[in-house]
């Protein structure tokens, strides 16, 4: 590459982060690679990889009293290193030739300003605009980033915008000055896929109209093939692989990059068990089940285990001094569940589907339909008699940091619902019990005595799934549960789930966003969108031949990859 | 300085490193806070003097000298004597056996009440949430000084109904404090997965919810032992509280007050045991509130 081209060049780049008194860790460890003019670069990790951090080493945005960059490291810029820059000048910078978008952007955004407020203050901040030019240039600004009515829209609060379109708003302020350099850290991850799809759109659009660099941050190698022209693959501070598109795409050197094309399911194979990080980088072949291929989808003969009628859920908000406002968050939803299978539940945030999953566990109060479980109605239980069905009925949250109690060690949350339930004669029994299950989930025997913090998020996912199991439970709700982990933290998860359902004969309600797990675990999928049910179908029928225009419009949001990109 | 005995955290290769509680953690944070440790030691310092100071001493807390009247500081009253002749020393110390008793007693009161009340309150939510914490803001109405002479007039002047009467007041915040904290708590997805575990709701409240917000309440706490010793002070500055003979760090300094200009020993030194002491909890306050911050921790 010809260095004319190069708009920042980094060498060597080291950040170190002191925890305490006595440890210092690397988090990033010597890197080096190009962002070219007028190019989007990606840069590709899990949580730990060190992206982040060298998103904000370019801004110079480093915390200052734990972090250490050594002297070797340069980030070049138009023939100066940033790293050596006096705070004033990077601050010129800043916002100017070099601007950056968050992943959430409720939390970017000043709750107390209006959208119009940000974004002119930024203007005549760094380009000296007047107050009136600044007003037109903000108009614009919104109308290029596809904000509708941007007139009654500069007047809008934060809260007063979706999230579609504030991360919009976010993304017209970075580019308000036109900046050399855009950088997105995970700016879709907190979105949508249908959203997701159209913020990736702009981005893409904006880098070519604006004749920008983006430097796009993201864990999901799959999203980038279609937006980016050159790829970093980051693990532990490392760079693995570094190359085109193409070249990560078609022909990835690196196992580790091989291993996250693959660690995460695709839509035309069903493998029995998903291939892990560790199945790549060990020599030899790729674990027995990964290439095998599972069938999935329901015959219609299966026993019924329970069974969802006219299901539904509202929640009133107060209008007034008397009246209230009714909001349907489920409406009318029936579904049958068949014993040892999979009925998987997507659509966007606010459609109902985890207001399903609680309403069933009665855990959201009054609502109106029937649960038949083994003939009885969930729903009309008195509460005294509940306790037994509870125990058939258990969920996995989403969040594996905040859904085990952080007073508890691993074996006093395992054994509570033995207790509390009077399963097993003794304690010790009891305590084997919970032994065995540790096992079963894939963590060491020493983990009973320790607490949830000291154990990443996939091992506290499989602590959450050990306390369902120790109830052994008939049907369990997974709402979103591998979403908040990593893709190859995630195949794990996924494979232990499996092996679950085909030894126990679980039955799973799968909740998730994201259409390729769906679609990789589950028998039968339910599409909600505002509280209604708008398909029911085996899975493979539903991906391969979608009936509603809904279900057709979330499906084409999926990521496509490389490939995928091509074809289209 | 304080000796940090953390052992280098091994970076485990593997995946679980070894087990150490929350609590353990804080403990260890706490104990690299140098201010928090300094105010811990003088804490208990004082504490000991107070308890066993009075046995080494030739004299009494209440024992006259009328011929001496008020002496400075000499090698037989190592701190002067008070206008009656007691020794200043004693006086002290049995001062701070009154003061830091009334410190405790009445923030344990405050504690239990207002823990318990919170709690309830925030977790059962809706009509018995709003009834409860009306009766809160009912007794914050109440003008203090005025409920202070209410009492005493009505049981006459008591040692016990000072932390009865200070203990009624403290616990109100407390209640707010805890009440707030659970409303967050409420919401958390390991209190969902307790109810869909299906255990009762007492077992909930006592197991799952109480543990979880004894970090905040820990540090209340710590700031509400001074403030209750400053109403101690100031129900004693003005003749409510404890009476001479009997003696509290509050009484010494509106005594040592009254006669500054002659005997300026008598202000000093109770002023400043009693700066040092609230000058520690606060430190230490500080301290605990940094080492059982929950973001701090490794994750």
């Amino acid at each position: 590459m010809n260095s004319a081209d190069v708009l920042i060049g980094i060498r060597d780049l080291k950040v170190d982060f002191r925890l305490d008194r006595t440890t210092v860790t690397q988090a990033v460890k010597g890197i080096s690679f190009d962002i070219p003019v007028n190019s989007t670069v990606a840069l590709v990790g899990e949580s730990g990889s060190g992206k982040s951090v060298t998103a904000l080493a370019i801004l110079g945005l480093l915390p200052k009293e734990n972090s250490t960059v050594p002297s070797g490291s340069r980030i070049l810029y138009g023939g100066r290193n940033l790293l050596a820059l006096a705070p004033r000048e990077l601050q010129k910078l800043r916002g100017a030739d070099i601007s950056m978008i968050f992943q959430e952007p409720m939390s970017s955004l000043n709750p107390v300003f209006t959208i119009g407020f940000q974004l002119t203050e930024v203007l005549t901040r760094h380009l000296g605009m007047t107050g009136r030019q600044a007003r037109v240039r903000a108009l614009d600004l919104l109308r290029e980033v596809g904000i509708p009515e941007p007139e009654t829209k500069i007047e809008a609060y934060p809260f007063q915008l979706s999230g579609g379109q504030q991360q919009r708003a976010m993304i017209a302020i970075a580019i308000a000055c036109e900046p050399k350099l855009l950088i997105a850290d995970e700016p879709t991850t907190a979105l949508d896929v249908t959203i997701q799809k159209q913020i990736l759109e702009l981005i893409a659009a904006l880098q070519k109209r604006l004749r920008m660099s983006v430097l796009f941050i993201t864990h999901d190698l799959a999203l980038v093939g279609e937006i980016a022209d050159y790829v970093v693959v980051m693990r532990e501070g490392e760079i693995k692989e570094q190359g085109s598109v193409e070249q990560i795409f078609e022909a990835p050197r690196d196992p580790y990059t091989r291993a996250l094309l693959l660690c995460r399911p695709q839509l035309e194979r069903r493998p029995r068990r998903l291939p892990v990080i560790d199945d790549f980088m060990k020599p030899g072949p790729v674990a027995a089940g990964a290439l095998e291929e599972r069938s999935r989808g329901l015959r219609g003969d299966e026993e019924i285990i329970l069974e969802v009628r006219r299901l539904g859920k509202s929640f009133y908000s107060r209008v007034g001094l008397f009246g209230r406002r009714e909001f349907k968050a489920v409406n009318d939803v029936s579904f049958k569940l068949a014993r040892g299978k999979t009925l998987g539940i997507v659509g966007e945030s606010g459609s109902g589907k985890t207001t399903v999953a609680l309403t069933l566990l009665r855990l959201r109060g009054e609502s109106s339909g029937e649960a038949l479980f083994d003939g009885k109605d969930l729903l009309s239980i008195p509460q005294k008699e509940l306790m037994p069905y509870k125990r058939r009925i258990q969920i996995v949250f989403q969040n594996p940091y905040a859904s085990l109690n952080p007073r508890f060690t691993i074996g006093q949350l395992l054994m509570e619902p033995l207790q509390v339930h009077g399963i097993g004669a003794s304690e010790s029994e009891r305590r084997d019990t919970v032994y065995r299950l540790l096992e079963e989930v894939g963590l060491p025997e020493v983990s009973f005595f320790k607490y949830p913090h000291e154990f990443s998020g996939g091992q506290r996912q499989r602590i959450a799934i050990a306390r369902c199991l120790t109830m052994k439970p008939d049907v369990l709700i997974c709402d979103e549960a591998v979403s908040a982990l990593d893709v190859s933290i995630q195949a794990q998860v996924l494979n232990l789930l499996q092996d679950l359902q085909d030894e126990h004969h679980m039955s799973y309600i799968f909740i998730s966003h994201d259409l390729a797990v769906v679609k990789y675990m589950a028998d039968q999928v339910m599409v909600m969108n505002e509280g209604k049910v708008v398909e029911v179908a085996n899975s493979d029928d539903i991906y391969r031949n979608p009936q509603h225009p809904y279900t057709k419009k979330l499906l084409s949001s999926i990521p496509q990859g490389w490939r995928g990109a091509r074809a289209r | 300085m304080p000796v940090t005995a953390t052992a280098s955290p091994a970076l485990a290769a593997d995946a679980v490193e070894p087990g150490r509680s929350l609590w353990q953690d804080a403990w260890a944070r706490l104990r690299r806070n140098r201010m928090a440790v300094i105010g811990g030691v003088v804490l208990i310092v004082l504490t000991a003097l107070s308890l066993l100071g009075p046995l080494f001493l030739a004299y009494s807390y209440e024992e006259q000298n009328l011929a001496l009247g008020a002496a400075p500081p000499s090698a037989a009253h190592l701190l002067g004597t008070d206008k009656l002749g007691r020794d200043q020393l004693a006086r002290l110390f049995f001062g701070g056996r009154v003061s830091l008793l009334v410190g405790l007693a009445a923030t344990s009161v405050s504690l239990t009440i207002g823990v318990l009340w919170g709690s309830i309150a925030g977790y059962a939510g809706g009509k018995l949430d709003a009834v409860m914490m009306r009766i809160v803001d009912i007794l914050y109405a109440l003008p203090f000084t005025i409920f202070v002479i209410l009492l005493m007039t009505v049981f006459g002047r008591n040692f016990i109904l000072l932390f009865v009467a200070i203990g009624a007041v403290e616990w109100l915040t407390m209640a707010r404090i805890v009440r707030g904290q659970v409303l967050a708590l409420k919401r958390q997805e390991f209190i969902e997965a307790a109810v869909a575990l299906g255990l009762r709701k007492s077992r909930i409240v006592l197991r799952h919810v109480v543990p979880n917000v004894l970090g905040p309440v820990m540090v209340y706490t710590t700031l509400t032992i001074p403030a209750v010793m400053l109403l101690e002070a100031f129900l004693s500055f003005l003749g409510l509280g404890v009476q001479p003979p009997m003696s509290s760090w509050g009484l010494l300094i509106k005594e040592g007050a009254e006669q500054m200009e002659e005997a300026p020993w008598l202000l000093i030194y109770p002023a400043a045991v009693f700066a040092a002491t609230l000058f520690s909890l606060n430190f230490l306050g500080d301290g605990l509130r940094d080492a059982l911050d929950v973001r701090a921790s490794k994750d």
